[in-house]
């Protein structure tokens, strides 16, 4: 996958495959591109370059309705939500319900949205009907996961889910982060702490400048081994330089055989 | 009553929320969220009252009933107007150009019926088009290619004034003769059909009510107790019935009553029953929220436009009625502020994400009933205007206020 602002090359030959059930995370420095990757697998700002499969399939994302389709929902660090409306109304936000007048019909909406929140059972949520605004970091959080959820999603993208929370909240999050990788869904979560990484991924990728520079099994690394490939991970080629220039890359743009990419972009 | 007992965030929320089941419960509730800042359009039915009061106590002629039948006709257009507005603030853009707008239609109409002698419909049909079609540039303007609606309707505004006075030329007045037209506000109901209009309305309400209780239970969700949708239902018909009896004191309702409450229920269920309100909404709330969930901003937006320039195109069909003539002032008056304002007096944000059509008709009353007071006290516009730009901040301080107190208590 390649991305290009204008004159900036944020992504550069990122292969990157998620696979049902499994937890992976997406670490990287400020800037790395982590932000850009998953924007353009959610739609948002598609891809320059590059292939998407899904189910072995391939496919073109082109927007966030393309994704939403296939079953890839993002969880956004600044969430998403509209504070003046309610939980449902944010829940169903751009995929309202309808009956063949053109009327929302609420009862399903709000008969969904309280079963999909309770089957998270993480925060408690008084009412369904309460307006965002009125919600802790916490319950906004779970209430952006379960948006998330609701669809029959197959692919969960979490960006930076415990960024502003406090420690209880926190540990709200990763159980829930967790939760979602038991039932079988594909979970990618961009986070800066590591210790939360460590806590719920499987794998870890690390992204540096644009480009993938690790792909690590999570039980088989330290944190050290991972700051370093975050700050010092071998480039394949140097931004400031020649575009083609190759060199010794822990991972290239090869398949990896044998697993069956569930998002292989 | 209890005094209520929610005080932490959570158990105001909650309280406000959820579904009461029975009567006194709902109250509780709504008294809770009354101390936490959620006023609804109580405010202004305060300040409805004060005005009545003053006014009344200045000069009994403002309770009259022969002044009541008047201030529904006044009220009418700027009403009519101050709903399509609505929908405009609360994408958290400004429309200018509904003024000079209204002052187009009037025109155009006048010339389509009289000097081309079309049929009364096509003419109604096409000011509407136009209205929508204005709207529809502005909004493209502001939605596509992004410039700000403060320009882009400003010059609407004066665009549009430039339009009346080219449309009028060297006429000096149109006169509407259209007896279709003149009996919008001119023409009255008999008390009979305005009470059968009223049973009708609040059973039809009642019926829509009903329906979505039994829908609700049979999801498994909380619902209003059935004597609350009673209550509502009662005081719909005793306050409607008590209007019409109050106007068939003297000429009775005015057609223009029934095409106010038609708009009033259309254009709610438009903005709070349909994916396009909800849409609507969410731009103004959190445009990148409504981008991210796949909602298209510049339809949205334009749509808004559209709603607005049609209101304000049936405003001035409205005006015409009223005023039987259309001249070069066609348009004038600050209609559009004084549109903008009546929503805003109503509770609607001009910070997008908030606002009702009840707030906008509601609001045109309280601007049209200073209007009308001061003019029954024979001051001049001098003062008017004075006292309109004290209640348009009083009201302004009143929402400031409570919705301070709803951010304290985690409402909003």
């Amino acid at each position: 996958m390649s991305k290009r602002f204008g004159a900036v090359q944020a992504l550069q030959g990122v292969d990157l495959a998620l696979r049902p059930g499994e937890v992976v995370a997406l670490v990287g420095d400020n800037g790395a591109g982590k932000s850009t990757l998953i924007k353009g697998i959610a739609g948002i700002h598609p891809f320059d370059e590059g292939e998407t499969h899904f189910d072995g399939q391939a496919v073109a994302i082109h927007g966030p309705h393309d994704a939403a389709v296939l079953g890839i929902e993002i969880v956004y660090q600044d969430l998403a939500l509209a504070d003046n409306l309610d939980v449902v109304e944010n829940m169903f936000l751009g995929r309202e319900r309808t009956n063949r007048f053109g009327l929302l019909v609420e009862e399903d909406m709000e008969r969904e949205a309280a079963d999909t929140m309770t089957g998270l059972a993480v925060t408690t949520l008084s009412s369904v009907r309460q307006k965002v605004a009125g919600l802790s970091g916490g319950q906004r959080q779970t209430v952006a996961v379960g948006k998330a959820v609701m669809w029959n999603s197959k692919v969960v993208i979490l960006d930076e889910p415990t960024a502003a929370l406090g420690v209880a909240q926190t540990r709200q999050v990763l159980d829930l982060v967790a939760r979602l990788g038991e039932q079988g869904l594909a979970v990618l979560l961009v986070s800066h702490n590591l210790h939360d990484v460590f806590e719920v991924a499987d794998r870890i990728v690390v992204l540096r400048l644009g480009q993938l520079v690790g792909d690590l099994d999570a039980s088989q690394v330290n944190q050290q081994q991972v700051v370093e490939a975050i700050t010092a991970g071998t480039l394949t080629s140097v931004p400031d330089m020649a575009l083609h220039a190759t060199g010794p890359g822990l991972d290239s743009d090869d398949d990896d055989p044998g697993t069956s990419g569930e998002e292989h972009a | 009553m209890t005094p209520p007992t929610a005080t932490t965030p959570e158990e105001l929320a909650s309280a406000t929320a959820a579904r009461s089941s029975n009567l006194s419960e709902a109250l509780q509730a709504w008294w809770v969220g009354v101390r936490a800042g959620q006023l609804g359009n109580l405010p202004i039915i305060v300040g409805l009252l004060a005005i009545t009061v003053i006014f009344t106590s200045l000069n009994e002629r403002f309770l009259s009933s022969v002044n009541f039948v008047n201030l529904v006709v006044q009220v009418a257009p700027l009403a009519v107007i101050a709903m399509g507005v609505t929908f405009v603030l609360i994408i958290a853009e400004v429309d200018l150009s509904v003024g000079y707008l209204s002052g187009v239609a009037m025109v155009v109409l006048g010339r389509l019926l009289g000097e081309q002698a079309w049929p009364t419909w096509a003419a109604i049909v096409a000011v509407l088009v136009i209205g929508a079609i204005a709207g529809f540039v502005q909004g493209w303007l502001v939605a596509k290619v992004g410039l700000p609606s403060l320009i882009v309707t400003l010059a609407g505004l004066v665009g549009f004034n430039g339009l009346v006075l080219i449309l009028i030329g060297g006429r000096g007045t149109v006169v509407i003769q259209d007896q279709v037209i003149i009996d919008i506000t001119n023409r009255y109901l008999p008390a009979l059909v305005g009470y059968a209009l009223v049973v009708v309305a609040a059973l039809a309400y009642g019926a829509v009510k009903l329906a979505r209780r039994r829908r609700r239970a049979a999801s498994g969700l909380g619902t209003d107790p059935v004597n609350l949708v009673v209550l509502r239902v009662v005081g719909l018909v005793v306050v409607g019935a008590g209007a019409v009896y109050f106007a068939s004191l003297s000429r009775g309702m005015p057609l223009v009553a029934v095409l106010l409450i038609v708009l009033l229920a259309g254009l709610t269920v438009l903005l709070f029953r349909t994916g396009i309100g909800r849409h609507l909404f969410a731009v103004g709330g959190n445009p990148e929220a409504a981008r991210r969930a796949g909602i298209g901003l510049v339809r949205t937006r334009i749509t808004a436009f559209m709603i607005s320039g049609t209101m304000a195109a049936m405003g001035g069909i409205v005006f015409a009625s009223r005023l039987r003539s259309v001249d070069t002032g066609a348009g004038g008056g600050q209609i559009e502020l004084n549109a903008i304002a009546a929503a805003v007096i109503g509770g609607t944000s001009l910070f997008g994400g908030r606002g009702t059509i009840s707030a906008a008709l509601l609001g045109a009353f309280v601007i049209m009933g200073v209007d009308n007071g001061m003019g029954l006290l024979g001051l001049s516009s001098g003062f008017k205007f004075v006292v309109t730009a004290i209640v348009l901040l009083a009201a302004v301080l009143v929402d400031s206020v409570a919705r301070r107190g709803q951010k304290r208590s985690g409402l909003a």
